[in-house]
């Protein structure tokens, strides 16, 4: 059996998501294809973390406008997912990280992000619940969460609306790129035909790259997350430390989310398999070091996140290399931020329009290998 | 610095009869053997040591008796005992980390190259009206009290539910000088008749089962048959408590509904397997809901999917402390052998032994577990504004709204609705939640299981980071500016 379609998008999290939305939106005959299920992957369990502090330089302004779409889901995409809009600090506990925080607050705002430096009693009146002992902190208003589980439930209800064709379970395992477009095929034998597609994979991007017969290298890594039971209010802003291996918020229901990229294993293959003891605890101490009353909380849950990057760390964003009407998007560095604004930003390219920030040419990526 | 790590060959989770078993077996035949429990003494719940400090009672109970002996088992074995521990995390290889939780003794990490899982049980409590009252408790909780803290649960106690547990905890009650106001079985004496052939399989067991049944009788407590308690709410101090007639699958059927005042409701709807280890090892699982519903999948010795790691005692499928004891020495011997320290024709003699007697205690416990099955027509009978997920105050109209927005299985349920995210981590609900799942989406292996997640038990943010200095923290490679 096989059905045609405009555009096929094959990956289902906020990128492909918000890609498929916007195409259908705007007219288009739109299906969205997943191997499990929308938003399950790194767009459901990450940290849900909206920061300009660990967002590379030159992504600044497609994460503003991100940040804008995340705090404003009920406009867009018609449901909400509990984002909040706060304060962000990112904080120096030695000097080394205090040269760190200057230097990457510097090339920020180069960029466009508003992010000042502030002594020590200015970071307590921001967040009292701090260590005193922070030596700088590097303080910037546009920031915030999310609650990233909620994310597959708001797309399904507005791709729904729509009439984007949702095909949730099925792997596709290759494309076939013929005269009159694609024929994507899925493991239990399904085809699809359509006349573009886009490729939205993740940490897949490089096994999906390979179908259309291009090279370009993503790394995966194996995030761990941890969350703790609900306790009395501690803190009110999101926080990070300079080296960027932390992430720090309490929800409104009182649980507080620890991560900041230590790795467990894993891989593209088999997920997030094993957390790593030494690992976790020494995310938690990192955690308890910057809010000392964490000390008195529980954790509740702890998982693994796969995280897409690409050699340099920005998006892949634009056609595929050689292959007519074929597009790729995502595996930037901390991509949630920016994600449904590079998913509006392609949309748009594919409508015809001219896009409001440009896009990132994959073809520069193309052969070239991973950094150590 | 990292947590210091000890090595043992065989590690063993679980100090109840299928863990005592299990190390003693594995330290016979020469293994270093660890056993972890959260509990101060071995035994497990039914076995459960009388606390230090509390005098023994004057008549032992056959459960002391045995329970004393398993305890000298292990005490002669020389398997290192942690007791007072609680495991956090397992991984793969396998290391598990646990924390002293009653001198404060801190962060532990073993490593073993067997792993011998004896988790025992959780209670599944099919929601209704008021579950989450104060003064609502579950049966293991009521054994719990009675048991290690002398306690009677209440002044005025109405039992519900089904299965044995039901019977010991309200013979256990009126043992103690308490006063149980009715017992409400949603089995009928049919229910019972027809596994009589297999209960006869212990004649000691059931025998014991008879002398509870005739305690009941004689205090003239009143006992309902076939029914199932309706709804419970507060009356000032007393709990009102309407009880109505069930079917034989378990659902509401016309009849008369009785109101009845107690403090203290226990209610209990059969145990469910403590498989926590082995969804976060990722083995491999089978719903088998006369066992209680997922387990691991292994053989008689307790082998399952992964390699090194074995799953025994009521954890790897309910069957009763009788079974678990014989189990656990089937495991401990294969765990050796797997290590290549016992010969084949010493271990089929050792097996031949232990395996009869599984066998046979396995006949009576299978009958047992049929009656404390998930009964699929009770959960189907749970009201749309019915808490189900008490930890995150999730209803059952939660559950099915988000299976109306397009969620078909128990994990995506969880992302939408926050149902299992809280403290127990699905270990009260998780069975119940895929029930009613399973009827939206055809059955338990499409509504699948909530994949497993670390801790194991919450965990002492204070406990695992300890004491430490800002330099003590292994902060790995910044990324680039």
């Amino acid at each position: 059996m096989s059905a045609s379609y405009d555009v096929a998008v094959i990956g289902a999290g906020v990128m492909g998501a918000t890609t498929a939305l916007f195409l259908a939106r705007g007219g288009m005959q739109v299906m969205l294809v997943d191997r499990g299920e929308l938003c399950r992957e790194a767009s459901g369990v990450n940290a849900g973390t909206l920061t300009l502090h660990m967002t590379r330089a030159a992504l600044i302004p497609y994460a503003q406008a991100g940040w804008r779409m995340w705090t404003s889901t009920e406009e867009w995409l018609g449901a909400g997912i509990d984002a909040v809009a706060t304060a962000g600090l990112s904080l120096a506990f030695t000097d080394a990280e205090i040269e760190m925080l200057e230097k990457r607050a510097a090339v920020r705002r180069e960029h466009g992000a508003d992010i000042r430096i502030v002594d020590p009693r200015r970071a307590l009146e921001v967040e009292p619940g701090l260590n005193p002992q922070v030596l700088k902190a590097a303080w910037c208003e546009t920031d915030g969460y999310a609650s990233a589980y909620l994310t597959g439930r708001a797309y399904r209800q507005a791709l729904t609306k729509a009439a984007a064709t949702i095909v949730e379970q099925h792997r596709v395992v290759g494309i076939d790129a013929g005269d009159s477009g694609f024929t994507v095929r899925s493991d239990d034998g399904t085809t699809w035909q359509s006349s573009r597609v886009v490729l939205a994979g993740g940490v897949w991007l490089g096994e999906m790259l390979a179908w259309l017969g291009v090279k370009i290298a993503v790394k995966c890594l194996i995030n761990q997350l941890i969350v703790t039971e609900r306790l009395r209010p501690v803190m009110r802003t999101v926080l990070s430390v300079a080296s960027g291996l932390l992430s720090l918020k309490q929800f409104g229901n009182g649980t507080v989310l620890i991560g900041g990229g230590w790795q467990g294993l894993g891989d593209p293959v088999r997920g997030g398999v094993e957390t790593l003891p030494d690992n976790l605890i020494g995310n938690l101490r990192l955690a308890r070091w910057t809010i000392p009353a964490l000390a008195e909380a529980r954790v509740a849950r702890i998982w693994l996140g796969l995280e897409a990057e690409t050699a340099d760390a920005m998006p892949l964003l634009g056609p595929v290399p050689g292959v007519r009407d074929a597009y790729v998007i995502g595996s930037a560095h901390s991509g949630y931020t920016s994600g449904p604004y590079l998913g509006k930003l392609l949309a748009e390219h594919l409508l015809g329009r001219e896009p409001a920030h440009p896009l990132f040419d994959p073809s520069r990526l193309v052969g070239v290998p991973l950094p150590h | 610095m990292t947590t210091p790590v000890r090595a043992f060959d065989v590690v063993v989770i679980g100090g109840g009869p299928a863990g005592i078993t299990a190390a003693v077996a594995a330290r016979r035949h020469g293994a270093t053997v660890a056993l972890l429990d959260e509990n101060p003494a071995a035994g497990g719940q039914v076995y459960r040591a009388t606390p230090a400090g509390l005098a023994a009672s004057a008549v032992a109970t056959p459960e002391q008796v045995e329970g004393d002996r398993l305890r000298a088992l292990l005490g002669l074995s020389g398997a290192v005992t942690l007791f007072g521990h609680t495991v956090w995390s397992v991984g793969p290889g396998f290391r598990i980390d646990a924390i002293g939780t009653v001198d404060a003794s801190g962060p532990l990490a073993l490593t073993a190259f067997k792993l011998i899982v004896a988790t025992g049980t959780s209670e599944r409590v099919v929601p209704f009206p008021g579950w989450t009252t104060p003064g609502v408790i579950g049966l293991a909780a009521a054994t719990i009290l009675l048991k290690s803290q002398r306690m009677l649960p209440g002044r005025a106690t109405i039992v519900a539910g089904c299965g044995p547990l039901l019977i010991a905890v309200a013979a256990g009650i009126l043992k103690s000088g308490g006063h149980v106001v009715a017992v409400v079985d949603v089995a009928g004496a049919k229910d019972w008749l027809v596994r009589l052939p297999a209960l006869l399989s212990r004649p000691d067991l059931l025998a014991r089962g008879a002398r509870w049944l005739g305690a009941i009788r004689m205090a003239r407590v009143p006992l309902f048959s076939r029914h199932a308690l309706r709804a419970v709410r507060e009356q000032g101090n007393a709990l009102e408590v309407s009880i109505g007639p069930v079917d034989a699958d378990g659902a509401p059927a016309p009849g008369a509904e009785r109101t009845l005042t107690a403090d203290c409701v226990a209610v209990g709807n059969g145990l469910v397997p403590g498989n926590e280890v082995s969804r976060v090892l990722r083995a491999q699982h089978r719903y088998e809901a006369p066992r209680g519903g997922w387990v691991a999948a292994t053989d008689a010795w307790g082998r399952t999917s992964v390699p090194g790691l074995y799953v025994v005692g009521d954890g790897s499928g309910i069957a009763g402390a009788a079974v678990a004891e014989h189990h656990g020495e089937l495991a401990g011997l294969a765990a050796v052998h797997d290590l290549g320290r016992l010969p084949a024709s010493t271990f089929a003699h050792d097996c031949n032994n232990a395996r009869r007697r599984f066998d046979r205690a396995r006949r009576f416990g299978g009958a047992m577990a049929g009656l404390m099955a998930i009964r699929p027509a009770q959960v189907a009978a749970i009201a749309e504004g019915t808490i189900v997920c008490r930890c995150e105050d999730v209803t059952r109209g939660e559950i099915e709204r988000a299976i109306d927005d397009g969620a078909h299985e128990v994990n995506q349920v969880k992302a939408w609705t926050r149902c299992g995210m809280g403290p127990c981590q699905g270990r009260s609900c998780g069975d119940v939640i895929a029930e009613i799942v399973a009827r939206r989406v055809g059955g338990r292996q499409a509504a699948g299981f909530f994949t497993g997640r670390l801790p194991l038990r919450p965990v002492s943010l204070a406990a695992v980071t300890g004491d430490y200095v800002y330099a003590d923290i292994p902060i790995p490679n910044a990324a680039p500016p």
